[in-house]
């Protein structure tokens, strides 16, 4: 439900990334990045050790109904991490209730296990994080689905990608510079966006020509622009600040991403997939 | 058009109340206060004001600014104002600090309702609450809550019944405050912290019942409780998701295990009809959001319009705008009433555009369905309209682990839009930022809550302030934003529409504009850098204020 949701880490690196590079047009701003790691729901701190030893424990005594993970298994037991009894936990003892009883009625037999070896398991339960993004073992590569011959023949037709790229230039050995995962992030967005996609710091600079009513010409590079002021940075590194009133004075913006821009609404993830597996290839 | 407002405090009085406590009669609001969270029960965010009108506001001016603190009062020294008095609450010995994207410790940044009743000004922010002079922006009192923890998204705003204020906690409690004096009446849970909700809805007043609703991201079930006003005693309590056999809704469900952790929470205020007694809301996303294998089915009654009579809790109807949603686009933003016409008869309406970009009419007696259009261009993931109106998505635009072109975001928000019955026009943020999703979650038990996915690269296209024509679902008006900066540039702040034939709203996020209500024109603007709440108008004295709020800072303007 939530507004908006990115793991924590990435989260407030971005934000503090996104700050930092409001430098170019903007005062920095005065404050300290929140620590990434503290939870929104705090537990106490778990032993490691006690996490691996409840772990194996778990896959001899518990995993075949409930899971590896504890999300549910094949054995037709319930998802562990959502239930509210393990929630409420902190180190075993409301876990122990159930293990030492069963729920025979639901067709979970008694554990005859000593409270030392239920509070490890409670330890192993409560290390595991269902809210994060990302499984710790996901791996980019598993974004490879697309077919790398059709991703040749999108890139040097129906896609347009040659009428700027070529893969012996500027494309060159891009698929040892980036993972998979990145790589075809980097297509989507030809560069660095931020979270909410307005551009970043890394991005080829937009630049504006402006018509003065004086008649004269300023061209530079777009920092900020809204109805009321447009800013620009000239050639000569001045900041410049110009009111605007409607549409006057006019401007011109150049994205020399625009291509990009112009494609978003209209990719087929299909395109996608083979333009990315194709890319992969040139290393 | 018959204006609902007029009709609604009328009503109200024709409710018994508790007679209990010395104070508990509702205060009947002067006319041009802000009572509620949305000024009144209709959710139009229509100001009835007039003083500022199309011709004037080229006037409008500043009448005062404010700084507001939040936290422990670390005093000021010498040169600073003296603090106001502060009250300290909470259940924790030290405040918690939350780390990531919605931190305890960010910065201030003012973006719920403030309530303004007989000239005093009550704003909230996660753990803070502040009573200010609405003629002068002086700080009367602030009150700071201890918290445990828990998503500190943002806080949208108190409730008020009588001298009594309400106010949610990140850490899910319901504290009750003395107006006069910001001192604490009572605090109670609301919801389970262990089980990882989360609250920062405002609550909503109706008679002597105060509706609290929740947030979680962990697969647990959303509701709607309604607590007394004197004591925080639970009325009744329901459930957007079914919890036993034979609760209505379960048929949409593989397994009783499935719907008892299917989400749907109740995580933005609705809106009320005192001529049926029903409070109309909207519902959160089902969970698991990106694994929807374990609940196959249309998955009632998330991501529905929902209205529930509020002397007994029981649900009159429902609307479902997102039929078994796999994307995360809920529809809790808010319902608007309107009483109009629709096919040339007058009807009892209520309007949503909800988060996967489609507007809906929908007769708010009976929950019949009126009208879908969608609001936005790009609508890859809609397979069909069906014949009760729902998008239905098509299969292959669901989340997978090579990556899906998506709004991530859907295209609009909580931020509450609004109505003018002057104009005939629903107003709403829309923004379209589409990205890559894929589906990261490798433990065969499939992802839980929102987690199991990672979102890639971001293109932003922009935002606008849309005009839609409740009748027809057709664009009157649109005016364009490019991207800007961050959060607020994008998913705007919210709206306020007046009877001066005006709409103020935020831009790219620095500043406050008014447009014209009818073409959608810029006629005055202050750049505030930040602005950070959906704007609000008052009349004191004979003169009318424009209120808004910019990060840490609160500006009243008025017409000399």
């Amino acid at each position: 439900m939530s507004n908006l949701r990115i793991t924590a880490l990435a989260a407030a690196v971005l934000c503090w990334s996104a700050a930092q590079s409001q430098a170019t047009g903007e005062p920095a701003v005065d404050a300290k990045p929140p620590p990434a790691d503290a939870p929104d729901f705090p537990r106490p701190k778990v032993d490691p050790t006690a996490v691996a030893r409840g772990r194996q424990t778990f896959s001899t005594a518990c995993a075949f109904c409930h899971g590896s993970g504890a999300r549910g298994g094949e054995g037709g037991g319930p998802n562990l991490l959502r239930s509210p009894i393990v929630m409420h936990d902190q180190n075993g003892e409301l876990l122990a209730a159930v293990v030492l009883n069963g729920r025979i009625d639901k067709g979970m037999p008694k554990f005859n296990l000593p409270m030392g070896i239920v509070s490890d398991i409670a330890a192993f339960l409560h290390s595991i994080d269902a809210r994060a993004d990302a499984s710790p073992d996901f791996d980019p590569k598993s974004v490879l689905v697309g077919n790398a011959a059709a991703g040749k023949t999108y890139f040097n037709g129906k896609g347009h990608c040659t009428a700027c790229h070529s893969v012996k230039k500027d494309l060159a050995g891009i698929g040892s510079k980036y993972d998979p995962q990145h790589l075809q992030d980097k297509i989507f967005t030809a560069g660095g966006t931020g979270i909410f996609g307005e551009p970043s710091a890394t991005a080829p600079p937009t630049t504006v020509k402006i018509d003065m009513p004086s008649g004269t010409v300023v061209k530079g590079r777009l920092v900020e622009m809204d109805d009321f002021a447009v800013v620009l940075v000239d050639e000569g590194g001045n900041r410049l600040t110009i009111r605007r009133d409607g549409n006057v004075p006019r401007v011109q913006v150049d994205n020399p991403l625009q291509a990009h821009v112009d494609i978003v609404r209209n990719w087929e993830d299909r395109d996608l997939h083979n333009l990315t597996a194709y890319l992969a290839t040139l290393k | 058009m018959k204006r609902i407002k007029n009709s609604i405090w009328a009503c109200l009085c024709a409710i018994p109340v508790l007679a209990a406590a010395d104070n508990a009669q509702p205060a009947a609001p002067a006319a041009g206060s802000w009572p509620s969270y949305s000024g009144d029960y209709s959710g139009q965010r229509y100001s009835p004001l007039a003083e500022v009108t199309r011709d004037n506001v080229k006037n409008l001016t500043l009448a005062w600014a404010t700084r507001l603190s939040q936290g422990l009062d670390a005093g000021g020294g010498m040169f600073a104002p003296p603090s106001p008095p502060q009250i300290i609450g909470g259940e924790a010995a030290e405040a918690a600090v939350t780390g990531g994207l919605y931190s305890s410790a960010a910065p201030l940044s003012l973006r719920g309702a403030i309530l303004e009743v007989n000239g005093v000004l009550y704003a909230s922010a996660p753990d803070n609450a502040w009573a200010i002079d609405a003629r002068t922006g002086t700080v009367l009192w602030h009150y700071f809550w201890k918290t445990k923890g828990g998503t500190h998204t943002s806080n949208k705003g108190m409730g008020m019944y009588g001298d009594w204020l309400f106010m949610e906690t990140a850490d899910d409690y319901l504290v009750s405050l003395d107006a006069r004096t910001g001192k604490e009446r009572w605090h109670h849970e609301i919801a389970s912290f262990p089980e990882q909700y989360f609250s920062e809805v405002a609550p909503i007043v109706i008679g002597n019942h105060v509706l609290v609703g929740t947030g979680n991201d962990a697969d647990e079930p959303g509701s709607l409780k309604s607590l007394d006003p004197a004591t925080g005693e639970l009325q009744w309590q329901f459930f957007s998701t079914p919890m036993k056999e034979g609760d209505p809704g379960i048929e949409s469900w593989p397994s009783l295990e499935a719907s008892r952790h299917g989400g749907g929470n109740v995580w933005t205020a609705g809106s009320y009809d005192p001529a049926t007694h029903l409070y109309i809301f909207g519902t959160g996303n089902p969970t698991p959001a990106y694994a929807p294998n374990s609940r196959k089915g249309d998955n009632l009654f998330t991501c529905s319009l929902v209205a529930v009579n509020v002397d007994t809790g029981k649900m009159a109807w429902y609307y479902q705008t997102s039929p078994h949603d796999t994307h995360d686009w809920d529809s809790a933003q808010t319902p608007i009433l309107v009483d109009g016409l629709f096919n040339g008869k007058p009807r009892k309406l209520v309007l949503q555009a909800a988060r996967n970009g489609h507007f809906f009419v929908v007769d708010r007696v009976t929950g019949e369905h009126l009208l879908t259009s969608r609001f936005t261009p790009w609508g890859k993931w809609v397979k069909n309209i069906n014949d009760k109106g729902q998008p239905i998505r098509d299969l292959s635009r669901d989340v997978t682990v090579g990556g899906n072109v998506l709004s991530i975001d859907g295209w609009t928000n909580w931020p509450p839009p609004a109505f003018s019955p002057q104009t005939g026009l629903f107003y709403l943020r829309e923004f379209e930022i589409y990205g890559l999703l894929y589906y990261t979650e490798t433990d065969p038990g499939g992802s839980m809550g929102l987690g199991g996915t990672t979102r890639g690269g971001q293109e932003s296209l922009g935002s606008a302030i849309q005009a839609i024509d409740y009748q027809t679902g057709k664009l009157a008006w649109e005016h364009h934003f490019e991207t800007g900066q961050g959060f607020l540039s994008t998913f705007g702040s919210g709206l306020l529409t007046t009877a001066g034939g005006l709409l103020f709203a935020a831009d790219q996020g620095k500043n406050l504009v008014a447009f014209d209500a009818e073409r959608g024109t810029p006629l005055w603007h202050s750049r505030l850098q930040e602005v950070s709440n959906a704007p609000e108008s008052y009349m004191l004295d004979n003169h009318q204020y424009v209120m808004v709020a910019a990060g840490d800072m609160l500006y009243a303007f008025t017409l000399y």
